[in-house]
This record gives C-alpha cells, structure tokens and sequence, in this order.
C-alpha cells in the first residue's frame, strides 16, 4: 500500500508542478488543484496508514488510541480541502478579471514568446 | 508614576500635532508645562534615590521571552533623565523666539516632545530590549528634527545619513543586546549588571562588545562614524543644541555607562574605547580649529569631547568613569549655551560665517559676555565646570592603567586636544564677538530678546555654580549617580577646585598658554583653510556616499540578474529552491527506508491509483487545448483521492472532499466560459526553436524530479514508525473532555476551535474577495456575446411558428430539471443531518455547509438564475456574518462563565422518538463553521453565475437574453 500511494503523490505532485509551470493561467489554476490533492494525501501519510480504523471513538472506558487512525492529520487536511476550494475560487476569479482587463489568458497578463 | 514621566512626552506630541500650523505659542506653552511638569515629577524622586534605592515598574508583557516593559530609575538614569528635561525645558522657551512665525512650529514641538519621550523612554528602560527600542525612536526623531526644514537640501541630506548611520548603530546594538542576553540568560539591565564577570569571560563577550561599542560610538559620533553630526547642524539651532550636544549623542555615552560594570575592564575594552575615544578626541579638536561655521566649529568640538568621554570610559578604572560622567553634564550645559548663543548670532546677524563675524560685542554685549563664559568652559578655564572634569580627565592621563605605550604617550596627546580646544574657543570668541565692527552682514545685529537669553543665562550660571562651589551644586547629584553605577567600586574623589600644585594643573595651563599663543601666532589665517588640514582628505560623507551608492547600484544590479516580472519563471525558481531545500538533508544523511515493513497492497487500491495517475497525467497533458476533458480528468483524480480517504480510515476527508470536489467542477465550468478561445499551437508542425523545448524540457525534468522526491519522502515516511505525538491525547480526551465520539470533529470545534475559527474568517474574507473583484468585472470582448448554444437555440426558436425565445432552453431537461427541484428539501435535509451528527459520527460544519450550497447550486441549474432567485432569496453575506457572529458568540461565551475564550461544555438531550442527542456548546460553533460555509461558497457560486446573465445585459441591451445561468 505504502509504495501505492507514495506513487500516488509523486504522479500527482509532477502532473501538478507541470501545469504550474506553464503560461496559461487554467493550466496553473488545474496545476494547484492536482497539487493540493497530492499535499492532502502526503499529509494524510504522514498520520500513516490504517485501514479500518476510523478515528470515531466508543463512549464507555478507557480508550486505546493505537486502534484508532491518526485523527491529527485528518483535522489538518478537513480545512485545507475547505479552503482550497476558497483558494481555487479566487484565483479563478483573478484570473478571469486578468483575461477581461488585458484581453489574454496569459500569466504574465501578456503574451510571452511561447 | 514612572509611567507618566515617560507617557507625558508623548501625549504633549500628540496634542502638539494636533495644534493649528501657526499657533506657536500655544504649542511652546504645552511643551513646557510638560518639561515642567515631568521635571517636578523628577524632583520628587529624588529623595528616595539620594538615600541609595531605586525606582522599578514592571509591566508584564511577554515574559516568556524576557520581554516586560521594565522601568528603572537609579541615581544616573535620574540624573540623565533631568538632563534631558531641564535642558528640554530651556530649548522649548529658546525654540519659542528662535522659530519663526512662519515655520509650522506646532510640528516642531510635537517632533521636540516625542523625542523627550524616546530619550526618557530610553533613560529609564530596565530593559535591554526596550533600550534599542527607543534608541532607534530617538533616530526617527532626530532624522525628523534634522529635516524639519525639508525644502532645503542639505537638511534632507544631513537627516538621511544622520538617520542611516545611526540606524545601522542601532541594529548593530541590538544585536549586541540579543547576545548579551543570551549570555546572562535575561534582558533585564539589573541580572545584566550582575552578570559582569560571567559576560567577560564568555566566548561570545567580543562580539557582543563590537557590536554593542558599534551602536554607542554611531551615535556618539565617534571617529570614524562622526561625520554624520557635522551634516546634522543642517538642523534648527534648538535641534542641535538639545540633540546633537546634549543629549542624543550622549545616548551612546549613556548605554557605554550604563553597561559599563559588565562590559569595561578587559583588555579589548580598553584598547578599542580607549583608541577611539582618543582618535576622536584628536580629530575632532583638529577639525574644529579649521571651520568657518560657527556651528561646525561647535558640532567638531562636541565631537572632539564626546572622545573625550569615551576615552575616559576606556581607560577601566573607577575614577575615569566618574569623570566621564561629571563630564557629560558639564559639556551638556556649556555646549547646550554655546548653541543657542550662536542661534542667537545666526538669528541676529544673518550669517554663521567666522570670516564674516566680528566685534559683535559691542551689539550684543549680554550674549557676548554669556558666550564668552561658557566658551571658556569648553577651554577649562578654572572657576567653571569644564576646568573640574577636564583636570579629573587630565589626572586620570597620567594614571598607569594598561602599561602599554598608551599610558606614556596619553598625557602628551590629552595636553594636545586641551591645547586645540583653547585654540577654537579662542578663535570663536575672538573673532566672533571681538576686532572691529563686522562689515556688510546680512541683517544689522543687535541684542536678542529678553526671553531668549534666559535660556542661555540659567545654562551659564550653571556652569560657574559647578565651577565655583561644585560641593555645594553639582555634588550630591553626582555622588547618588555615580554609586548607582559603581557601586562598591565607587571611589574616594574630591571635586575641590584647588588641589594644590601638581601634574594635571601644569597640564591645564601649559594648554592654555599653548591655545591662546597659537591663536596670537595663527591668528586669522586659521580663516584661511578650506578644509582641515591633514585629516581634510579623509572626508566621511564621501566614503559614505561612495558606499551607499554602492549598496543602491549593487541592488539594482541583483535585481536585474535575478529580479523578473514573469511568473513562470518565479514559479521555476520556486519549485527549484523548495527542491534543493528538500533534498538538503537527504544528502547529507543519506536516504533510506524505514524499518516497518509495507502493507499488502490491495489489487483495488493499486488499479484505483493506476487509474487516478493516468488521469493526472493526461490532464496535465491536455489541459491547454482540452479543458473540458481536463476538468473531468481532474475530477477523476479527485474521485481517486476521496476513495483513498475512505480507505484510509478516514470518512469525514472522504465526504468532505467528495462534496467539495462537487463546487470545485461547478466553479471551474462556470469560469470556463470566460476564457479565450484556444489558438492552435503555433509550434504544432515542427517542434518550435530549441528555446522552447528546452525550456519545456525543464520544466518537466523539474515537474519529474519534485514529483519523485514527494513519492519518496512520502515513502520514506511511511515506512517508519509514527513519533509518539498528540493524537493520543486527542484520542483519549475527545469523549471525556469533548463530548464527542468523531475526534476529528471535535479537534475542529473545541480543541483548536481557533484554528478553526481563524479559518472560517479566511474563507469569509475570500468569498468577499471574490464578490468585490467580480462587481467589477469586465469580459472580454470576445466573451460577450452570447454562447454559441444559446445563439443556436435562439435561432431555433425564432425560425419556428409559435416559439419564443427561450422555449428551448425552458423545455429542455424538463423532467431531470423537476426531479432537481424536488431535491432540494432532500440535500438540506441531509446538510442538516450530517450538522446534527457531526461531532459522533463523520459529517460535521463544513461538510454540511457545501453541502447546504450544492443544494442551492442544483436549484440554481435546475431552473435558472432567474427563476430560483424571483421564488428564494438567499442572502450569502447574511450568512456569512450570521455564522461568524455566531461562533464568536459561542466563544466568547465561556468568558461569562469564566473560561477562555472557545471553552466549550456538553450534555445531552433526550428527546422523544428521536432518542439522544448531544447538546454542546461546540454545535453552536459548528453551526457558525454551517452558516459560514454555506454563505461562502453560494457568495462565490452565485456571483460567478451572474456574470452570464449581467454582461450581456449590459453590453448588448437590445437584444433579449437566454436563461441558462451557466
């Protein structure tokens, strides 16, 4: 599992930094979208992984913490998918306002040489 | 009490400022009540600190750190502090006449009291940390002071390197500070002064010592940093006689004496202070000989006696520093007189030339005679206060301190600068107010006015007080200031006018006749020189200017080499730094696996991720010329993620991220209308210049190279044992202390309820963003029209019998389009319920929010913009604040019962049929996370739809619409 999903983030990360990298200003908006996919799950890992064993505790006793799921990393990534999609949004919008302001989809809000 | 001897400075520059521009007397009248009334407030200290105590107010601040606003008054920072007030006092009256109506004088005041305050502030810190604080204060303000007079030139010119010289000092001090209390393990001045021995025998005692001698000799204006005070005489006269002889430049002599039982006595102490109060005190006096400037002679002087001070701090031994200490307030109240004399003259006559001045006596005679005594101070001449600290300076020459060549060479060289200083007293007395009547002056010269010379006058009598019976005036001051810095080292000294016949009394007078027989041999062809002989070549402003314009152009010059505006190639430099910095530590460690072994890997799991790899790489491919498919493919890989969560044992990600996942598309496919149609790629024959695939060539080596370095990290990381972090206790205390069995959750809302809260005020302020960016948004042009669909169907309906416009649009997708009706009791239902369950079992705020707002965004595709928003009115922003005020609410109610801030409390509830429910104040947050999640993204949703119904409206009003919102 472990090299599954280490394969995972790499894939994602390199799709993600390529699309960064390149002029169009939606390349890039998809670009920080795959990137916060591949941060979410390498957060996610760092808690390590567990399969069937939701952080979701009994009510009665004493609670064993080694059965449960790291709840930690879990908490970290709830708000960032929240807040990615905030940012996603707002780039977007940036990036709309820069296509109507300067009539390109440009990054540098000119075309380059490419 | 302390408080507002410190505070009372400040509030008077406050009100200053506020007074009308020509109010000059109102604004002198304030700022002396306030010197007055800090100096009574002084006054009735006295009595404890004469018995030997001291004054301490601590105000706890960031004690953690050493950092507490600390004041302390002990003898010498008193008598410092009636330094800076008394004189503070006589420079308001002086500044009253001395200003002109025409100059906004209320400004001068303000910028006057403020640097009061600084300098107080300073004096009385208990503080290291809060003495470079105010020190760098008393900058700013003697760089405003300094460029009062900002039309001129030279006055912004003196103010910047005056500003910049001493600033450098100033984090060059605090540097020292930070050291010094990483070596005592405090900040307070008290534990520093007690740890003197352990600070000199430390390994970091010489930097600290350079760095801290760096602050005090910049802004003591010690050789080779004194060029700036000359440049500051560009200043009114008030300025420099308060500033830059009384008290600004005493600061760093003040911080020398204050540090003085921790730092002096080391062999490197003595032979850099010692060497550079020397070179400063020969230079200076040398210097002074040659200025035509009536205010450059004295700024050289003041210079030449700050070395003085400095050289006498250097030489270590007990006597020296008393004498350093007597000295500074002897030369604070001859050169304070001396300044204002000569404002007086520059006032009076027009012009500060030496050349141009003479026998004004005969005009002036009262600020002649005042001149003339205070003149003869700074020469020490016997019977005034510099004749008693200058012949304690001339003892203390002779003294062995070192048994280097300095000790022999010192008297000679201390004869020396006494005989210079004779010699530029006399030349400014002489030709200044004696000779023959001066020709051709600007203005006809007479006596300044009554209120003027007061100043002057106070200052004078002073400096005979202390000179005639200084047992009587000066003594019992001096001794309570100098056992506060002592201590048990203070010594045995007499401050007797006559001490018999000896060695430094030869001195004085050998310098004396040697002054006043040079004057009779020079003469006026001292008038005769440009610049100063010898050292006139060494010029500090050029070397300055040669070095600032070398820092400008050095900058410009990096910024040009890697300065750009293009993002890509931030974004390059980015990613490559974040890589470097990532792989650092790999090579230097080296890589490898963990000891745990790896999981099965389950056949699903491993196509799943087959799938979403192939995914991201084929939208990374087609993102340019396919964005639809690249957007789907993207959701695809989204999908991948969620399912990875659920696998991963943890369903709330998993439900978030698929609803999340949901807006996204939506708000990705509602901008996709915006942007340009898509040009073929001009390279898309041949493969495009060697430039372009080169470049494309590195971005994806590096796209490669941060891909394969997370798979590996992650690995790396998986592969060993989890630390033995929080989460235990997260796990353990979520039931008994939270109330709830979904740790997540209630990490979210009561653990770091504040993190959360800071984050739902983050999403409010984006959705804002995005609304006020959009009210102004313009498409382009190509964008406006309508979109091809839409002009299709209007075509087709125009082109039918018995169709309107828009009927297609309403007829199509009619029973899907009922069916999403009717769901939206269902979602909200269901928003409500993952709320409700939130804190036991996966579902939660923010899970319920998006999903309250996909239930609005399918009302919205279901029957357009229009229609939903004649039948719902949805009000995001009064969602928005609702849930913020909400949760801040929630928060701020445990302060009633005596908690902090976001404290929360559960019990539960039975309800009839629907059984037990949790009642916690933590739903009341996450009702607040609710409604805030729901007013954002419907703010951001919504506005965005509206553009499609707003732009052709406005660009095209003719023409009717289509309804479509998307």
């Amino acid at each position: 599992m472990e090299i599954v999903l280490a394969l995972a983030i790499g894939t994602l990360t390199a799709s993600g930094l390529w699309l960064l990298l390149r002029p169009r200003t939606f390349q890039v908006a998809l670009g920080l979208s795959l990137l916060s996919y591949a941060v979410n799950l390498f957060i996610l890992a760092a808690g390590r992984l567990r399969t069937d064993a939701p952080p979701i505790v009994g009510r009665e006793g004493p609670i064993d913490p080694s059965l449960y799921a790291d709840p930690v990393p879990q908490a970290l990534v709830l708000t960032a998918i929240v807040i990615s999609f905030a940012t996603t949004a707002l780039l977007l919008v940036v990036l709309l306002a820069s296509r109507g302001l300067t009539g390109t989809d440009h990054v540098d809000g000119e075309e380059g040489d490419q | 009490m302390l408080l507002v001897l410190f505070a009372l400075p400040f509030l008077g520059s406050l009100g200053a400022a506020f007074l009308p521009t020509r109010s000059r007397n109102a604004a002198a009248i304030l700022a002396g009540t306030v010197a007055l009334a800090g100096m009574a407030l002084l006054i009735a200290y006295y009595p404890v600190l004469a018995d030997g105590g001291n004054v301490r107010l601590v105000i706890p601040w960031l004690s953690s750190l050493g950092l507490d606003l600390t004041f302390r008054l002990v003898g010498f920072s008193w008598l410092f502090s009636m330094l800076i007030i008394g004189i503070g006092a006589l420079v308001v009256l002086y500044a009253r006449y001395y200003m002109s109506a025409e100059d906004p004088v209320p400004r001068f005041f303000a910028f006057l009291l403020a640097f009061m305050g600084s300098m107080l502030g300073m004096v009385l810190s208990g503080n290291l940390v809060q003495i470079a604080f105010f020190w760098e204060l008393t900058s700013l303000f003697s760089f405003l002071l300094i460029g009062y007079w900002h039309h001129n030139q030279s006055a912004r010119d003196g103010a910047r390197m005056a500003l910049i010289v001493t600033a450098f000092g100033g984090v060059c001090l605090l540097v020292g500070f930070l050291l010094l209390g990483h070596i005592t393990g405090s900040y307070d001045v008290d534990v520093v002064l007690e740890a003197g021995d352990a600070i000199r025998s430390h390994a970091l005692y010489l930097p600290t010592l350079i760095l801290i001698l760096i602050g005090a000799f910049t802004k003591s204006a010690q050789f080779p940093f004194h060029f700036w005070l000359p440049h500051a005489m560009a200043a009114p006269t008030p300025v420099s006689a308060y500033l830059h002889s009384a008290t600004m430049v005493k600061a760093g002599v003040f911080v020398l004496i204050l540090l003085w039982p921790a730092l002096a006595g080391t062999q490197s102490w003595y032979l850099i202070v010692t060497t550079t109060g020397l070179a400063t005190l020969l230079v200076g006096a040398w210097a002074a000989i040659f200025q035509n400037d009536l205010k450059g002679l004295l700024a050289y002087s003041t210079i030449s006696h700050l070395g003085l001070i400095t050289l006498l701090l250097g030489l270590g031994s007990p006597l020296a520093a008393v004498a350093a200490i007597f000295h500074t307030i002897n030369h604070a109240t001859f050169k304070a007189s001396l300044f204002m004399a000569a404002g007086i003259i520059d006032h009076e006559t027009g012009t500060r030339d030496l050349r141009k001045l003479s026998g004004l006596a005969r005009f002036m005679p009262i600020t002649a005679t005042l001149a003339m005594v205070a003149a003869a101070a700074m020469a020490g001449v016997p019977l005034l206060n510099g004749f008693l600290s200058k012949e304690m300076f001339l003892a203390e020459a002779l003294a062995t301190h070192s048994g280097t060549v300095l000790d022999s060479i010192l008297p000679f060289l201390a004869t020396l600068a006494s005989t210079f200083s004779v010699l530029y007293s006399v030349r400014f007395i002489h030709q200044t107010f004696l000779g023959p009547a001066p020709q051709a002056l600007p203005r006809q010269p007479h006596e300044a006015p009554r209120w003027m010379r007061l100043p002057i006058e106070i200052l004078v009598l002073l400096c005979l007080l202390v000179g005639i019976i200084p047992a009587l005036t000066i003594g019992p001051f001096l001794s309570t200031a100098v056992r506060s810095v002592l201590g048990d080292q203070t010594p045995i000294y007499s401050l007797a006018i006559w001490h018999g016949f000896n060695l430094p009394m030869l001195m004085s007078f050998t310098a004396l006749a040697g002054g006043i027989g040079l004057y009779l041999l020079l003469g006026a062809r001292l008038n005769g020189f440009p610049s100063s002989p010898l050292i006139g070549h060494f010029k500090g402003r050029r070397t300055f200017e040669i070095v600032l314009a070398a820092t400008i152009d050095g900058a410009r010059a990096l910024h040009r080499v890697i300065g750009t505006r293009r993002l890509q190639v931030q974004l390059r430099l980015l990613v490559a730094t974040a890589f470097v910095a990532a792989i650092l530590p790999f090579l230097a460690l080296g890589y490898s696996r963990g000891p745990r072994p790896d999981t099965l890997v389950d056949p699903g799991f491993a196509v799943l991720w087959l799938l979403g790899g192939a995914c991201a790489i084929a939208a990374a491919w087609q993102a340019k010329f396919h964005r639809l498919a690249a957007l789907i493919l993207i959701g695809v890989c989204g999908l991948a993620t969620c399912i990875t969560f659920v696998w991963l044992s943890a369903p709330d990600l998993a439900l978030t991220q698929l609803l999340v996942e949901i807006v996204t598309l939506v708000l990705l496919l509602l901008g996709l209308r915006w942007l340009p149609k898509r040009q073929p790629d001009q390279w898309r024959d041949a493969r495009g210049p060697l430039r372009i695939r080169l470049r494309r060539g590195g971005d994806l080596l590096l796209a490669l190279l941060g891909g394969g370095g997370m798979a590996a990290i992650a690995y790396a990381i998986m592969t060993r044992d989890a630390p033995h972090g929080i989460s235990h206790y997260f796990l353990e205390h979520a039931y008994p202390g939270g109330g709830g069995t979904n740790v997540v959750n209630v990490i979210l809302v009561d653990f770091r309820a504040f993190d959360t809260y800071g984050e739902i005020t983050v999403l409010a302020i984006v959705a804002l963003t995005v609304f006020t960016l959009l009210r102004r948004f313009r498409p382009a042009a190509e964008s406006i029209a309508l979109p091809e669909q839409q002009q299709r169907q209007n075509a087709f309906d125009d082109a039918r019998e018995g169709r309107t416009r828009g009927d297609t649009v309403r007829q199509y997708l009619l029973v899907p389009r009922v069916l999403m009706e009717w769901l939206f009791p269902v979602i909200l239902t269901c928003a409500l319920y993952f709320l409700v369950r939130g804190h036991d079992l996966p579902g939660g705020g923010f899970a319920a929010g998006v999903t309250a707002s996909i239930g609005i965004i399918v009302l919205y595709m279901a029957s357009g913009t229009r229609s939903v928003e004649t039948r719902l009115t949805i009000q995001p922003v009064r969602w928005m604040s609702a849930g913020l005020l909400c949760a801040t609410a929630t928060g701020a109610g445990a302060w009633v019962f005596g908690f902090p801030f976001l404290t929360s409390d559960f019990h539960y509830l039975e309800l009839p049929l629907i059984g037990k429910i949790p009642l916690t104040t933590a739903l009341l947050f996450d009702i607040g996370v609710f409604a805030v999640v729901v007013g954002t993204t419907a703010l951001i949703l919504i506005a965005l739809a509206h553009q499609s119904i707003r732009s052709p409206r406005t660009a095209r009003s003719s023409e009717a619409t289509g309804e479509g919102a998307h």
